[in-house]
């Protein structure tokens, strides 16, 4: 079931195999972004565990989606974008020359701020990422797809309507779709770019509900500009301030008792 | 409960509510509103009547030449005689050369617009200059385009074609439909790529990153999630390159357009005859204008009809398409 | 432009303030009018109480709502101290009342003639209450870890003087009401020395995040602030 991330020509062994048990997961190890001259991250130097949901949180402007971005390399879409230094997730370097993005883009997953749900039937969008991997057979795809839009939570809701289009649904169902979609193709990280902001708190609280539960199975790295959310879902958060990483560590301790001055400004609202 | 009492504070009586509603009527007349909605309006008018004025001529003076069998016979050579007369290879011409632009301008401005929307950088040189060059072809004048088609196509990829493959014969290297409607798309080029650059732009880039980041490749993206929710727009560059390229004329002169063909077009070799160019023909060849004015505005009418026709089908085929999009993927 | 929820914070801080300085002098005011036998204090301090009690009230009230708020960090440390630290007040100031009552009975029957610790106790008392006080009004955890060990001393004091009264009372059965009075107060203020160690942990805990009750470990781990 496990897969391989293929730098060519040795396929190595998968993520969770090469990582003993209590490594790191995700390591960013001094990373620099720039946009041309000006520069996005400075020197982010970064340890996640596995199978844990960090919270990524600061002031807008901070950096924090744009590190985010770098996990999957979605940063190489834009032009003029430069990244030093390396993220290694599973132990392999992922801006190592030799990897294969697409693969990359599998093993970690991405579901954005603003749900979108493309222009299908509920189906077939979750159907849309296990076509591409290679999943074809009806009965195969009926299963798996059952299989993600329970663990969203949204089965009960969509199975009688599953031919109907996806944007008929209300924004937080939209939003658990996204979810569903990205968890199908098994990914073994998911990143949450603000998934909740564009939405009320009943939906908002379901979702969180929702990451908690998916935590048990999925690496979760969510940016949030709401620290209640942090406090409530994460594990670990990491504070960023005008890109550069100011604190990191268990969730309560910074909520309770940050180590930073600047930590603790932000976090009892006195900017930002 | 079905009725819902009004809290103590509001008005009774309607009488009393009246006092509300007096302040909300525009209490002087408002000149230069009326005015201005007045002007619009007149616009509106005069345009639509000078169309009403135009198809109402056309249609009272060509309405005694239409029948059945003018629309359905090959004239012979004297085009004046109303009772012998008929315009279906013209109608036949029109069509087949409208036909075959579309089937090559659409691949190739659909494949521009998508270079220029999805690949290329937007501030590059390469980009720039398409975009100018683009932008320049929509204002080259029509003649000039048949100047083209001749010059180059029949002159230049006619003749080399006829020495490769017919030994000198003369067959790819004089006017045929084919190098009519070459030409006729490389002048409606400009519509299709601006029509589809506008629908590609129009999805919202959320649905690139959604695919994007699932594992898709640029390419899946585009011909998956990008293309399909593009058609309807891509088809209305399509509807309009039509609308244009069924009434132009000068494009096809030396390109292809006969003054008589005694039979239908059948090869894309051949010359044809078009709707156009014979209400040209009529005008200005004609030895008895009284007699031929109806054949004329008759064949005036059947141009118009057609490309009506082309168009109508054109449409609901987009209708169905949009309704697909919007129901389901 | 104003900081509400700064202010909120702000306003809670006061008033333990307040109710802090009032306790400090209900328990001043009880002390002494049980070693001056001053009848007329005692009745001020009862009344003193009344005001104590509505502190808690108001502080409790105000801590509910700067919650709702979510406060975090030192803030969430401070709202949840003050809640605990505005209890412990109003617990001494009850202790108070209960001192001042016995001296207003003690007054009014001749002196017992027994030479008691009571003075030093009460004055360690007191101590104990002003330093864990002070330590939080000038935020200074170091102070507070200094009362903790004390309460020991006030424990074995209030022993002795326990056994004391017990033997007098044995010896002489006509002072046992008045012993039994000497004894009462004696407790109230073992109990006020528990509760100013009590406010002493909350102090390290508001300052250090370090929670140092029941654990033994009464010295800052090193390397903090």
């Amino acid at each position: 079931m496990v897969e391989t991330l293929i730098p060519k020509p040795a396929p190595p062994a998968a993520f969770a195999a090469a990582t003993p048990a209590g490594a790191p997961f995700i390591e960013i190890e001094d990373v620099s972004l720039f946009y041309g001259a000006s520069q996005a991250l400075k020197n982010i130097s970064l340890k996640l565990q596995e199978k844990v949901v960090t919270a990524f949180i600061g002031p807008s402007g901070c950096g924090k989606s744009t590190l985010l971005r770098c996990l999957n390399r979605m940063n190489d879409l834009i032009d003029n974008v430069r990244i030093d230094g390396a993220i290694k997730i599973g132990g392999h370097n992922i801006y190592a020359p030799d990897v294969d993005v697409i693969e990359l883009r599998k093993r970690v997953g991405m579901v954005f701020q603003k749900s979108n749900p493309f222009p299908k039937s509920i189906y077939e969008n979750v159907a849309y990422g296990l076509r591409l991997h290679g999943v074809k057979a009806k009965s195969d795809l009926d299963s798996r797809i059952e299989e993600c839009l329970r663990a969203s939570a949204l089965w009960d809701e969509v199975r009688d309507r599953l031919h109907s289009s996806a944007l008929g649904l209300s924004g937080g169902q939209q939003q658990r779709l996204c979810i569903a979609r990205a968890i199908a193709i098994k990914p073994e990280v998911i990143l949450m770019d603000e998934p909740a902001s564009a939405l009320d708190p009943i939906a908002t609280a379901r979702i969180e509900d929702l990451i908690l539960d998916l935590k048990k199975e999925f690496t979760i790295v969510i940016v949030t500009h709401n620290m209640q959310q942090a406090a409530r879902i994460s594990d670990q958060t990491a504070f960023f301030y005008i890109g550069e990483l100011v604190e990191f560590g268990p969730t309560t301790k910074i909520f309770t008792n940050p180590a930073q001055k600047r930590t603790e400004d932000y976090v009892s609202g006195r900017f930002g | 409960m079905n009725t819902v009492t009004p809290p103590e504070y509001l008005p009774e009586s309607s009488s009393d509510t009246t006092r509300f509603t007096r302040h909300f009527r525009a209490e002087k007349f408002d000149f230069w509103s009326f005015f201005f909605s007045g002007l619009t309006g007149l616009a509106t008018l005069f345009i639509l009547g000078i169309l009403a004025t135009i198809l109402l001529n056309i249609i009272v003076n060509g309405w005694s030449a239409i029948s059945w069998h003018f629309v359905s016979t090959i004239p012979k050579k004297d085009f004046f005689d109303a009772s012998t007369t008929g315009v279906l290879p013209m109608i036949v011409g029109t069509a087949f050369r409208v036909i075959v632009m579309t089937i090559f301008v659409i691949p190739v401005g659909v494949i521009t617009a998508i270079y220029l929307t999805e690949y290329a950088a937007n501030t590059s040189l390469i980009t720039r200059i398409i975009r100018a060059a683009v932008n320049n072809l929509a204002g080259v004048p029509s003649i000039v385009f048949g100047l083209f088609g001749l010059g180059f196509f029949i002159n230049f990829v006619g003749k080399n074609l006829d020495k490769l493959l017919h030994n000198a014969n003369a067959v790819w290297g004089q006017p045929a439909l084919l190098w009519a409607s070459l030409t006729l798309a490389v002048m409606t080029l400009p519509v299709v790529i601006v029509a589809t650059e506008e629908s590609l732009k129009a999805i919202p880039p959320g649905l690139r990153e959604a695919s994007l980041a699932l594992g898709a490749t640029k390419l899946e993206t585009i011909l998956k999630i990008v293309l399909p929710q593009a058609l309807p727009g891509i088809m209305t560059g399509g509807i309009l390159a039509v609308s244009r390229a069924a009434g132009e004329v000068a494009p096809i002169l030396f390109t292809g357009v006969a003054y008589y063909m005694a039979s239908l077009p059948g090869h894309l070799s051949d010359q044809f005859m078009d709707l156009g160019y014979h209400v040209f023909v009529l005008a200005t060849q004609s030895p008895n204008i009284e007699q031929t004015r109806p054949i004329l505005y008759a064949t005036v009418l059947v141009l118009l009809l057609l490309t009506f026709a082309l168009n109508i089908v054109a449409i609901l085929i987009r209708a169905r398409v949009r309704k697909k999009l919007r129901a389901l993927g | 432009m104003e900081n509400h929820f700064e202010t909120g914070i702000e306003n809670l801080r006061q008033k333990l303030l307040v109710m802090a300085s009032h306790t400090e002098k209900s328990v001043n005011d009880a002390i002494q009018a049980l070693a001056q036998r001053d009848h007329d204090l005692a009745l001020r301090v009862k009344a003193d109480d009344d005001m104590i009690d509505q502190c808690e009230v108001e502080i409790d009230d105000l801590a509910i709502q700067l919650l709702t708020k979510a406060p975090l960090a030192t803030n969430l440390r401070l709202v949840t101290v003050a809640m605990k630290i505005s209890q412990d007040l109003e617990r001494i100031g009850d202790e108070a009342s209960k001192i001042a009552k016995r001296a207003r009975d003690l007054a009014q029957e001749p002196p017992v003639k027994l030479n008691l610790d009571l003075p030093r106790m009460a004055r360690l008392a007191l101590e104990m209450l002003k330093t864990a006080l002070d330590a939080f009004v000038n935020r200074d955890p170091a102070a507070a870890r200094t009362i903790i060990p004390r309460d020991k001393e006030v424990d074995a004091m209030n022993k002795a003087i326990h056994t004391a009264l017990v033997q007098h009372m044995v010896d002489n059965p006509d002072t046992i009401s008045r012993c039994l009075h000497w004894m009462v107060a004696a407790k109230s203020l073992e109990r006020i020395a528990d509760h100013a160690t009590n406010i002493a942990e909350d102090v390290v805990y508001l300052c250090e995040a370090q929670d140092i009750r029941h654990t033994g470990i009464k010295n800052p781990p090193a390397g903090s602030s």
